[in-house]
């Protein structure tokens, strides 16, 4: 089934609200970093919301993503609770993956949400994995696979892209092209500038897409679903977006490898503001929507914290559960 | 009971499994038209179909976590690695997706995946295509170890493995494949995590898997003529380790030499060796020794080959060494 081209008034302000829900908890992650409330690397994707938004909003419930360790948000925009995603980042009990993942590894079997991967690249193969399974059993989901541009320059992504080209699997690999593998260029990382080029080894449907404008990236994906899930075609798309945090929390916004002018300059195409613009001049929201809106999204954060500072630590007895399906101890088979 | 090869133990066990389940495929490079680098899946692809019996590009990342992928979501993937010393390509989604992933998803995500192919050396394959991996693999939780010594074990392990939830590595020998032995027809399983005692003995326990079981039975065959019995321990699966009938076999004996056709540094017999210190030392009249492949990358001359690998001269003077005997 494919989504109708024109959204309707509420499904664009669902669309604000996701935007807003993914910054606001984004937001309140750097809070409770400062506060140690979160360990770890925590990488945030504000400033990259609209790719992740739109991108998802063209699929079904059942269908598949798999994502980077910069995953919060499309956690929460495939449909996890934010609680259980904000007590996975607090380490706790009651997180969606028992504490045992962190910020980096979010998984949600009930939302087709497969990680959650910290190997940049690594789960390129795995989502051509799940597309090669959903195909194999003729069952209609597609997968999208979010991945940063750096990771084109690994093995993995040219390994699984000849495989989804040559056996005709249902994926959309999306590049959340921000310009910057943590700290170096994609200038002085990639001998081609275009990303979306990279599909023309594989003979494989390629499109380039503002990835700061959320309907934008909604169109370009929306035509890749379709094309996976009519026809089992791969597409490689290429969302140009930037990140208006560090790398990840230990890295400051700006200072040795991008300045201050280029990330204020790049702020002006905030796609959250940017959508409300658009939506406002069409008459489909005003300000006190907004800031109804704002409230709404605040409310969910804030219970997503209280419930996860509330819930309890995993128990020790949880150190040596899921290491193996059965109950197993340490390396042998002897031991409790 | 039928005689057969290693390789043809491997192949039924394989057909089985795949008309049992059809959420069982086979997927690696020259597995299809080619028949198997070394036929262990000859005719699937007549049998089953370009569908579930896929020929890959060289790829060993790429279709390593294809599989690792579509187990995520119920199939039941055999991925056959040439051999084993390809592997190292595909080593980041060994260890970093299939070994981690049902922990990382806190229960979520089981990955019921059957990595196999043959390892060791052969014949004069030199450095990059002689080794022996096992300890890599073992040293990771979240994998199971699997390094079958007979037909009957290749075929009722495999089975398991098949049949197993979680990322089995299945190690078979590659001068294995064309050795005879004793196997039913039809389905047998020998469980994951269950060790064999391959010959009763009194004097020596000599724990050995995978290629060296033959080398410490000839070894045995050779002391048993000077009157010193050996009890040789086949483990069959290296993680999870069945340690008693090992800890109960040197109790019963007081010495243990081990064999183990890789490398000695962090191998797996300082793992046994330290388990049998733990569990009976009281019991030890000697400190248990180990017989394993020289410490060097693998030579191509014949007599340098022969030197750097396990030989049963070297397991009759370890066993000699334990009991004091010059």
């Amino acid at each position: 089934m494919d989504r109708p081209a024109t959204l309707s008034k509420e499904a664009h302000v669902e669309l604000l609200r996701k935007l807003l829900l993914g910054r606001r908890f984004e937001e309140r992650c750097a809070e409770m970093y400062a506060l140690q409330k979160i360990g770890g690397f925590c990488h945030l994707a504000i400033g990259q919301e609209a790719v992740s938004v739109g991108a998802m909003s063209t699929l079904e419930p059942d269908d598949y993503i798999f994502c980077s360790y910069r995953d919060h948000v499309h956690a929460i925009v495939k449909g996890s609770d934010p609680g259980r995603v904000m007590a996975e980042l607090f380490g706790r009990d009651t997180g969606l993956s028992h504490g045992k993942g962190g910020s980096m590894h979010l998984f949600d079997a009930d939302h087709g949400i497969l990680g959650g991967h910290a190997i940049v690249g690594a789960h390129i193969p795995l989502a051509t994995g799940v597309a090669f399974a959903t195909k194999y059993e003729s069952r209609p989901q597609v997968v999208l696979c979010f991945f940063g541009e750096a990771a084109v320059n690994i093995g993995a992504f040219h390994e699984s892209l000849n495989m989804a080209a040559l056996w005709k699997l249902p994926c959309v690999y999306i590049v959340e092209n921000n310009r910057y593998g943590m700290g170096t260029s994609i200038e002085r990382a990639s001998a081609i500038y275009d990303v979306a080029q990279r599909a023309c080894a594989y003979d494989m449907a390629s499109e380039t897409v503002d990835g700061m404008d959320v309907l934008a990236v909604r169109e370009s994906v929306g035509r890749a679903v379709a094309l996976a899930r009519r026809e089992s075609k791969p597409t490689l798309i290429e969302a140009r977006c930037y990140r208006f945090m560090g790398h990840s929390m230990s890295d400051p916004v700006h200072g040795h490898y991008r300045t201050k002018e280029e990330v204020e300059e790049q702020k002006l195409k905030d796609p959250v503001r940017r959508y409300f613009q658009q939506l406002s001049s069409q008459g489909i929201i005003d300000q006190a929507g907004l800031e109804q809106l704002n409230a709404e999204v605040r409310t969910i954060v804030d219970a997503a914290v209280e419930f996860a500072d509330a819930s309890p630590e995993p128990p020790a007895s949880a150190l040596y559960e899921d290491v193996y399906s059965e109950p197993y101890g340490p390396y042998t088979r002897s031991q409790p | 009971m039928p005689l057969i090869t290693y390789r043809d133990a491997l192949n039924q066990a394989l057909r089985e499994e795949m008309q049992r389940d059809p959420k069982v495929f086979l997927m690696g490079e020259e597995v299809g038209v080619y028949q198997g680098a070394y036929k262990v899946s000859r005719g699937l692809l007549q049998e089953f179909g370009d569908r579930r019996v896929i020929d890959t590009p060289i790829t060993e990342e790429g279709f390593t976590g294809v599989g690792v992928g579509a187990a995520m979501v119920g199939l039941r993937p055999v991925i056959e690695m040439m051999t084993w010393n390809f592997s190292m390509l595909a080593m980041d989604q060994i260890i970093n997706s299939a070994a981690k992933m049902l922990y990382m998803s806190g229960g979520q995500f089981r990955i019921p995946i059957v990595l196999r192919g043959p390892g060791g050396a052969a014949h004069q394959l030199a450095a990059q295509h002689s080794q022996s991996l096992e300890s890599w693999f073992a040293h990771v939780p979240g994998l199971k170890v699997v390094a079958p010594s007979t037909p009957y074990d290749a075929k009722g392990l495999l089975k398991a493995a098949i049949r197993d939830d979680d990322p089995v590595i299945f190690c078979e020998g590659e001068t294995l494949y064309g050795s005879k032995g004793e196997v039913p027809d039809g389905d047998y399983v020998v469980p994951i995590g269950v060790a064999d005692v391959k010959r009763e003995g009194t004097d020596v326990t000599i724990v050995a898997w995978s290629k060296m079981v033959s080398v410490a039975v000839k070894a045995a065959d050779t002391l048993a003529a000077e009157g010193i019995s050996c009890e040789i321990i086949d483990p069959r699966t290296l993680r999870p380790l069945d340690e008693a009938p090992i800890i109960a076999s040197v109790q019963k004996t007081n010495r243990c030499v081990v064999v183990e056709e890789g490398w000695e540094y962090s191998g797996i017999g300082a793992q046994l060796a330290y388990l049998i210190h733990r569990d009976a030392f009281s019991d030890l009249d000697a400190p248990v020794t180990r017989v394993t492949g020289a410490d060097v990358p693998m030579p191509y001359a014949k007599n340098l080959e022969h030197l750097a690998t396990p030989s049963a001269a070297r397991v009759v003077e370890a066993v000699k060494q334990v009991l004091y005997i010059d």
